[in-house]
């Protein structure tokens, strides 16, 4: 343990002072691997081509209710990594509210198939996780990475992956990491089986966002590149009420041009 | 009968002095806007038909040329004149087929203004949110209605979710350019390509 946390500790600053020495402006895409993560976009697009619009496809077919079943008791799992998050970034009310979840749709829902806690005034709230709360903490994003299979990320946001299958996230401490002493039940195949279930589920969703992403846009990577960044800036700043996109000092720029 | 002539004279020019000078609030023209695009793409008009008509509708409601400035980012000072006049044409034809063929596959959208925000003389943010269905959930947008001329308020951005459609397009063409060592002639070209397929 102690040497993750030296390892996290040493990428972390390493990040902030590249960051930091090459990035002073802020308003430019850190895209330091572009070369790179163009070619791994191009792979990640054959494979969705292939294998996940395919099966996205297919799983948009099944029943209505087996889709949201599915969708909620995904939702419910990723509780595990978004209740300590809570708590890490201080917001106590979340904390409460998402356990208080997690309890009954566990059990009343049945392993979170269903969403009775909604019933109960525990409304669902935004998900979390270690890259939102470093970014909550004031680690800058870094460069722009692209993942095999896994698709955009940043810096901080793979430290913060890093650091959930490292011991922060319970669903892989109990299926990948053999914490027997707690449960029993669960294996590793469980823990793959969610993750794949997720990405299919996120697809599926958005099946015709992203055709019609692919078919208007000039650039398709920068275009999926900005989204995901400015979607995890929104996430890290929970805006969800004021819209932080519109504070952009550019369009005043126009007006004096 | 000749003061009846004048009473109906000046009622029909007090009618038409408050109706020239009565300004839309930004909420009222965004609710109007997109009621009409409700009724084009709910209809059982063509899909071509539905993009003539939506393209309509984004000429006259959009600021084209002012959104097309501020995608350039940096680079719009590097344009002279004749590239301005060029990027303006393309860009209006690029952005007038990219906006119809993003939303000529809704057809039951529905769109429920909830507040607006007046920034300063220049912007207005109107909230509101694309009314959820069985196969799509409720989605937030706000538009970002320009409204130095009251008379005539005109939209430069729409951000969805919190997503700003005119940052994506202004981080899109700035890659362009910046991975063709700063040749915005290469951006026409994709935008032309664009057009053109």
């Amino acid at each position: 343990m102690k040497r993750i946390l030296g390892i996290l500790t040493a990428i972390l600053l390493i990040q902030s002072l590249i960051v930091n020495k090459s990035f002073s402006d802020e308003v430019e895409v850190k895209d330091c691997f572009e070369k790179l993560n163009r070619v791994t976009f191009a792979l990640n697009m054959g494979l969705d081509k292939v294998i996940f619009k395919p099966v996205s496809k297919g799983y948009r077919k099944l029943p209505s209710p087996i889709r949201t079943g599915t969708s909620n008791a995904l939702s419910n799992l990723s509780n595990l990594i978004t209740i300590p998050n809570n708590l890490l970034q201080g917001d106590f009310g979340s904390a409460a509210n998402n356990s208080a979840r997690l309890l009954i749709n566990t059990t009343l829902g049945i392993a979170g198939i269903f969403d009775p806690a909604n019933s109960f005034g525990f409304e669902k709230r935004d998900k979390e996780d270690f890259g939102q709360t470093l970014g909550v903490m004031g680690v800058g994003e870094g460069c722009y990475l692209v993942l095999p299979v896994l698709g955009p990320s940043t810096v901080r946001d793979t430290v913060g992956s890093l650091i959930a299958m490292n011991g922060g996230d319970v669903w892989h401490n109990i299926t990948v990491r053999d914490d027997e002493e707690y449960v029993k039940e669960f294996k590793e195949s469980d823990y793959w089986a969610s993750r794949v279930t997720s990405g299919i589920d996120f697809r599926a969703k958005n099946l015709e966002a992203f055709d019609a992403m692919e078919k208007n846009s000039v650039d398709l990577y920068a275009t999926v590149r900005s989204l995901y960044l400015q979607d995890r800036k929104k996430k890290i700043n929970n805006s969800n009420e004021k819209t932080e996109a519109m504070e952009d000092g550019d369009w005043d720029t126009l007006e004096n041009q | 009968m000749g003061i009846l002539k004048k009473f109906f004279a000046s009622l029909f020019l007090i009618f038409l002095f408050t109706n020239n000078s009565w300004s839309k609030s930004a909420s009222e023209f965004i609710e109007t806007l997109s009621a009409e695009a409700s009724n084009i793409l709910s209809s059982k008009l063509s899909d071509d038909e539905k993009i003539m008509r939506l393209k309509e509708i984004g000429e006259q409601s959009v600021d084209i040329k002012g959104v097309g400035l501020y995608t350039l980012g940096k680079y719009r000072k590097t344009l002279n004149n004749s590239q301005k006049k060029q990027y303006e044409e393309l860009f209006k034809d690029y952005f007038l087929k990219s906006f119809s063929g993003r939303l000529v596959g809704y057809t039951d959208a529905k769109i429920a203004v909830l507040s607006e925000e007046i920034k300063n003389e220049k912007y207005t943010i109107v909230y509101s949110k694309l009314i959820g269905t069985s196969e799509r959930p409720e989605i937030k947008i706000d538009w970002r209605v320009y409204t130095k001329d009251p008379e005539n308020p005109l939209i430069r951005d729409l951000v969805i979710e919190g997503l700003s459609l005119a940052r994506t397009q202004k981080e899109e063409f700035n890659s362009i350019i910046n991975n063709n060592d700063g040749n915005i002639e290469v951006l026409f070209e994709n935008l032309k390509n664009f057009v053109d397929k």
